[in-house]
């Protein structure tokens, strides 16, 4: 038997759960569990310098791998710098685990100093979190947090430590729990079979079907049987933001993304679509474009492992409750059952109207200008191609981010990770951190503005520190840019608030922290100078591309229309 | 339509800050909660007023049972049950409307618990309705202070709400 300090156990079941990194900020109340790290060599500590990159990177590798990042931060300040990181994985049904320190527990509720109600700020975005009432639950709560975040609909677990359970002098039994225990809670482990049945003879009798799949395909590892059910029943696929990779983004049946920024033959198939085939997406806002006109001929299959997320905003004709993969695969098993294949004829008549949508123009068309400004979109497609589409790509939140969704070619599931639900300003610099540490081989880019890079830009001095040599795409164009387009659009160009002045030098910046700064102004020079920054494996590479600021992200859907009503530039429409 | 919806709960601290905070966070409206242990005192039993239409039932319901700590969940509004609210209430008992009130209280099958030289303090059960009607019968101007404990009910039959 093993006696261990609270502190001691907290660091040795992270050991032995197979954690290798942990993502945090020491202060006050977390300095016992920081000095059980430093005498476990197993677990690394990764010191961030701001407690929300600390929960982005961990984010950043929950969605690159599949599983748990874990963060370590202390009372107070510590914990509420680390709320936009949790929201962020909230909303995105994220696996987090994160340890926060408290107040010992004899003070909580006096206004100790760094105290604050973590249980309670936290609990509207979390999928649960605990507060320790003594040691000897330490390992049981823990092991409960690692299943709860990686369990059913993913999702951040904190789980709240005061420094008195962690008291070096005090030890108890160490046993680490092979399972956790809860009585209240059981995920659905498969779908309902005659709801699979009504669903493949349902997209067998369709006319005009579509697939549309969603982050819940990556998180739930259904990519392969997806790929697999869309290519036997011939049927054309979009993913929404959150599910790009899901499907092969160059893959003849691949229409694009969908929703507000989606390519204009998705969301006109959505719209003409008679069964929708929804799986691991949520009919989320700025998919549907308001439920009152969405897609009014279509019958709804909905696939999902979060029973909430069915019937939310649109109602299912077939809901079907489980994880995707087994359901996805228990499709293709009654598929291949029932032996038979969709009428040609309506196979045939509903490609050809899709194909006539698709035209020969690009999946997403831009006027590409006469070569002496950079267009954004040029700098993804240049991205695609130098990374030739096998990346990990992480991005902030605002036009560059469409502009990486819509211009960067996927073909695997898990290499496209930003913040779809709570859009985090902030989020893709850390998160691409979070993968390179893990990733060490694979190059790993965030595309970014320099609105969002300045959110988390303190980060350069820790990839410093650790040697995280990702590559920064930053697309400057001085503005805000999606703010600017709203503005342009709803407000009359009034840019109230959406221009950045005194913009630091990048490249400077970059170097100051001790990393390589190139700019980049003329077109000329985007390939190759992206081409001997992607060279530069060890060197973190700040690549700050002036581009034009003019640009608008399109489509764009109309408010209050339905899925086909969009401005396709500044003065067409459908 | 209103609902009653009737939850087991682990009886651990913040089990109940969950199911409120649920109920604000996603805009649902509370009309009455009550809440204490089981005989089982690790769990407790709640139960809840609610109204809305079906779809917003079914999203209450559904989001209720995602909470790790509810371990069952019944509508009881849904079948047979039975309901039951406690009210004590504090009415003016002077002159002519001292008998009127004992009066009244009778054919309530209510109870005076509570007696000083111009106040009654009247006990009475059954639904909501009950409750309201008696409020009616007295008349406002005679109340002085009213206590509800909130719905609170149980399926009928063999049906039961256990682990």
């Amino acid at each position: 038997m093993e006696l261990l300090s609270g502190g001691e156990m907290i660091v040795r079941f992270l050991r032995d759960e197979g954690i290798k990194y942990i993502y945090g900020y020491p202060g006050g109340a977390a300095l016992h569990i920081y000095d059980a790290l430093f005498k476990e060599p197993a677990v690394q500590h990764i010191l961030v310098r701001h407690e929300q990159a600390a929960t982005h990177m961990a984010d950043g590798y929950a969605r690159a791998t599949g599983k748990a990042g874990v963060v370590l931060v202390t009372s107070g300040p510590g914990a509420t710098n680390a709320i936009t990181g949790i929201a962020t994985a909230y909303m995105d049904s994220i696996p987090m685990v994160v340890l926060t320190a408290q107040v010992p527990s004899t003070m909580v509720g006096t206004d100790a100093f760094q105290e604050t109600d973590m249980i309670g700020i936290s609990r509207p975005i979390v999928k649960h979190s605990f507060m320790i009432k003594h040691p000897s639950e330490i390992t049981e709560t823990l092991k409960k947090a690692f299943y709860l975040a990686q369990s059913g609909r993913p999702g951040p677990v904190v789980v709240d430590i005061p420094k008195d359970m962690t008291n070096p002098a005090e030890k108890f039994e160490y046993v680490f729990p092979k399972k956790a225990k809860l009585r209240s809670y059981s995920p659905a482990v498969r779908g309902h079979s005659g709801q699979i049945r009504k669903a493949v003879e349902m997209l067998l009798a369709a006319k005009r079907p579509i697939i549309y799949a969603g982050g819940g395909v990556i998180l739930g590892n259904g990519s392969a049987p997806l790929t697999e059910l869309a290519q036997l029943l011939n049927v054309p696929v979009t993913n929404t933001l959150m599910g790009l990779g899901a499907y092969p983004g160059t893959d003849r049946q691949f229409l694009g993304m969908l929703g507000m920024h989606g390519s204009y033959t998705a969301n006109l198939s959505m719209h003409h679509a008679d069964v929708i085939l929804a799986v691991g997406a949520r009919f989320d806002d700025r998919v549907i474009n308001g439920p009152a006109k969405f897609c009014p001929g279509a019958k709804i299959i909905h696939i999902d492992i979060d029973p909430a997320s069915i019937s939310k905003t649109i109602k299912a004709d077939v809901p079907i409750v489980g994880p995707v993969e087994s359901v996805l695969t228990e499709m293709v098993a009654t598929l291949k059952e029932i032996g038979e294949t969709p009428d040609k004829q309506s196979v045939t008549t509903w490609w050809k109207q899709i194909d006539e949508w698709r035209g020969d123009r690009d999946m997403f068309p831009y006027n590409k200008g006469d070569g002496s400004i950079i267009k954004p979109q040029t700098v993804i497609e240049t991205l695609s191609e130098v990374t030739h589409g096998d990346a990990f790509i992480t991005s902030d939140v605002g036009q560059h981010q469409m502009f990486a969704a819509q211009y960067y070619r996927f073909n695997k599931p898990n290499r496209w990770i930003n913040s779809g639900g709570l859009g985090t300003m902030g989020f893709g610099f850390p998160a691409a951190m979070g993968v390179k540490l893990n990733f060490p081989d694979s190059d790993v880019a965030c595309v970014t503005g320099e609105g969002s890079i300045q959110m988390n830009i303190q980060e350069l001095s820790t990839c410093m520190q650790f040697g995280l040599p990702v590559k920064i795409i930053n697309l400057n164009n001085g503005v805000l840019g999606m703010v600017r387009q709203w503005q342009d659009m709803v407000y009359s160009s009034r840019h109230s608030h959406s221009y950045m002045e005194s913009l630091p030098d990048f490249v400077k910046l970059a170097e100051a922290y001790g990393h390589v700064g190139l700019r980049i102004t003329d077109l000329k020079d985007l390939k190759p100078m992206m081409e001997e920054a992607f060279a530069m494996k060890d060197r973190l590479v700040f690549l700050d591309i002036k581009v034009d600021s003019s640009e608008h992200v399109y489509p764009m859907q109309i408010k209050d229309g339905s899925m086909r009503d969009m401005w396709l530039s500044k003065t067409e429409r459908t | 339509m209103r609902h009653i919806i009737s939850l087991l709960l682990e009886n651990e601290p913040g089990a109940l800050s969950r199911v409120v905070g649920l109920f604000s966070q996603r805009n649902y409206n509370i009309e009455s909660l009550t809440v204490a242990p089981t005989e089982d005192p690790t769990l407790s039993r709640l139960t809840l007023t609610t109204v809305g239409h079906d779809e917003v039932i079914e999203q209450i319901t559904k989001n209720l049972n995602k909470l790790i700590e509810v371990v069952k969940l019944v509508d009881l509004s849904e079948s047979a049950h039975i309901e039951r609210e406690l009210m004590l209430i504090k009415v003016k008992a002077t002159g002519a409307q001292r008998a009127e009130i004992k009066r009244t209280t009778d054919i309530f099958r209510g109870q005076i618990v509570d007696v000083s030289s111009s106040v009654y303090t009247v006990q009475l059960t059954g639904t909501s309705d009950k409750l309201d009607s008696f409020i009616q019968a007295i008349g406002t101007a005679a109340i002085l202070e009213t206590v509800r404990s909130g719905v609170t009910g149980i399926a009928r039959g063999d049906k039961v709400l256990s682990i």
